[in-house]
């Protein structure tokens, strides 16, 4: 098999680990202080994608676009969490998958009345299509090597927020004990609120990131809410370090075993065996992966919380 | 399990029973399609309530075994295989088999991770059907209704009917006997606290697999009346959203009533056909967008409809577990 291609899916699926990181990160803060399940959490994906393209469209920068679809988020993920989420705190995680189930119709739908049914295509500016040889002979496009960068760098600055700030601590306070910190002085409901809003932040910029790659429509976000599920079971609930590694780790393996896998099995069956089975388990792959993890460790590789 | 409960179970099932004469009386044979329908989906909703509702089991995977039961027969018939005394079984031993592995994989987790894993497991499923070029990938794959050597006619529209009826009437009778024996106690009691219950010296893990197995068998059966229903099976059958709809079914109707469920696809179903309508006859054009009208009922639903529609009749207040059941 050839080993460039091979390195260049590996490429592919570390920038589709990151981008699964971006989602996951905020879906995994919100349940570790909240205790809250999010599955409106992949409407964010969508909504900061159909905002990038907007103002993109506006500003007609590349980047003015983003600039402006980050704000909006945090807005968007603010207005959200006060006006639905906050009720839903105090409710069993049935009321709670329900309730943002509901909440999944209403957001796609309200995106098809704005923007209408048809899919979206954002483009990117001259100077982000290019691509370079980071390995002779293997020329990979730079968009997807600035996602990796932009994924990594959110990664390191999620880190430097729990780990060294005061914000941080409170995240950390707040996981393990919400209400002390409340009677502690804090205002919990607006941590609360900001926590919510940076994670929707999160979720939008892997939809804007995401935008350029492929096109826009209703529901974008709702099959990498799965996979982030997916990376959060496996990386442990509550946990960002988990969530870093599972992500990596499920982008990794989906990529490449999509490539790998049929030529792997082609080593044991006969071609046509392996050409109609390969595709079939490769797209199950991860959640065998996932099923495996779980048998040897049920919450996960760093089980932040228990219960 | 009070007597209204079972006088309720008996006036729905006999209103099902007496919608065919009527479509022939007023000659409106959509209104029986649209019941079967709604029938198929009682059963799969009354499966889920097994385990959600008695058994406090949050599965948000559950279509994914309607999706076992209708490939079952989609697959069979593909090979020319359309006998239902086959179908029948094979299906039904699918959806256990698939059950039991998911079970028994999920269950040694609890809380939100046995929601996120049963639904990580159905989407497996789902994009495994897709990848099955074979039968239709993506698009699915039309198949016959199913033979029962000429002693039951499934293309004929009032025979099809009650044998959906039948397998209704019987799943509800089953479960409900099932619920009032010495296994629905533990399974219930397993749901109020595991951990005395283990004490106590029950292996609830196995009662609770057991629970879960026969509810993915019988959601098969669902399937195989899905598939005969539409005569046509796709990967849609399985899509995660379907699963929601199921559990919204479940708590629309209340949850561990077992006729509730059935109630709460009747009226989901409506709604869903008769939401756009309405919706059309306000606005023009407004009908397409049903569904910003249906997420917050939903969530309305899930807020304030304590106990469901199943209260609204039977007046015993179902009172949430609090986090208990998460």
């Amino acid at each position: 098999m050839d080993t460039l291609l091979l390195l260049e899916q590996f490429f592919n699926g570390l920038q589709f680990g990151v981008m699964l990181f971006l989602i996951a990160a905020g879906l995994t803060l919100v349940f570790g202080i909240m205790d809250m399940v999010n599955l409106a959490h992949g409407s964010l994906v969508m909504i900061g994608a159909y905002l990038a393209t907007t103002f993109i469209g506006w500003t007609g920068s590349f980047l003015g676009g983003l600039a402006l679809a980050i704000p909006a988020t945090f807005a968007v993920g603010a207005l959200v969490e006060v006006v639905a989420l906050r009720t839903l705190y105090r409710r069993n995680h049935l009321e709670q998958v329900l309730a943002t189930f509901g909440l999944i119709l209403f957001f796609n739908e309200i995106v098809r009345i704005i923007w209408g049914p048809i899919s979206l295509y954002s483009g990117l500016p001259d100077y982000l299509t290019g691509q370079v040889e980071i390995i002779p002979g293997a020329p990979y496009p730079v968009f997807r090597l600035i996602i990796i960068a932009v994924g990594l760098a959110v990664a390191g600055i999620i880190y430097a927020i729990v780990a060294h700030t005061r914000l941080g601590m409170l995240i950390r306070a707040g996981a393990s004990n919400n209400e002390m910190v409340g009677a502690l002085g804090i205002n919990i409901k607006s941590l609360f609120t900001f926590v919510f809003a940076l994670g929707a932040v999160f979720a939008g910029l892997a939809g804007m990131l995401l935008g350029p790659l492929t096109s826009v429509e209703p529901g974008i976000g709702e099959p990498l809410l799965i996979l982030a599920f997916v990376v959060i079971i496996i990386g442990g609930i509550g946990s960002i370090r988990g969530a870093f590694i599972a992500a990596i780790l499920v982008g990794v393996v989906d990529t490449v075993g999509r490539v790998a896998l049929p030529v792997l099995l082609r080593a044991f069956v006969t071609d046509a065996a392996a050409d109609t089975a390969g595709p079939a388990v490769a797209s199950m792959l991860i959640y065998i992966l996932m099923a495996a993890i779980l048998v040897v460790r049920p919450q996960g590789l760093f089980p932040a919380r228990t219960g | 399990m009070d007597r209204r409960q079972i006088w309720l179970s008996l006036a729905t099932l006999a209103m099902f029973a007496a919608v065919p004469p009527l479509t022939v009386i007023f000659d409106q044979p959509f209104y029986m399609d649209m019941i079967a329908r709604i029938m198929v989906f009682a059963i799969a909703a009354v499966s889920l309530d097994l385990i959600l509702g008695h058994g406090g089991m949050v599965s948000f995977g559950h279509a994914v075994y309607m999706g076992v039961g209708a490939y079952a027969v989609g697959i069979l018939s593909y090979y020319g295989l359309d006998n239902g005394f086959l179908q029948i079984p094979v299906a039904l031993g699918a959806s256990a088999l698939i059950g039991l592995v998911f079970g028994a994989m999920s269950l040694r987790t609890t809380g939100v991770y046995f929601i996120m894993i049963t639904l990580a497991f159905a989407q497996m499923l789902y994009f495994l059907a897709i990848s099955l070029e074979e039968f239709g990938g993506d698009d699915g794959m039309s198949s016959m209704r199913s033979e029962f050597g000429g002693v039951i006619d499934m293309y004929d529209a009032m025979q099809f009917y009650y044998v959906i009826f039948v397998v209704l009437a019987l799943v509800l009778f089953g479960l409900h006997r099932l619920v009032l024996s010495r296994f629905g106690m533990v399974i219930r009691a397993a749901r109020s606290n595991d951990r005395r219950m283990q004490a106590v010296g029950f292996p609830t893990y196995r009662y609770k697999l057991a629970a879960f197995t026969l509810a993915s068998t019988i959601c098969g059966l669902a399937g195989v009346l899905f598939a005969n229903l539409n005569e046509f099976v796709s990967p849609d059958v399985m899509h995660w959203t379907h699963s929601g709809e199921l559990m919204v079914m479940v708590i629309m109707g209340g949850m561990g009533t077992l006729i509730g469920p059935v109630l709460g696809a009747t009226a989901f179903l409506l709604l869903e056909e008769y939401l756009p309508q309405w919706m059309e006859m306000a606005m023009t054009n407004a009908g397409e967008h049903w569904a910003i009208i249906m997420g917050p009922i939903l969530i309305a639903i899930v807020l304030f409809g304590r106990g469901g529609i199943h209260a609204l009749f039977a007046a015993t207040i179902w009172r949430s577990g609090g986090k208990r059941n998460g």
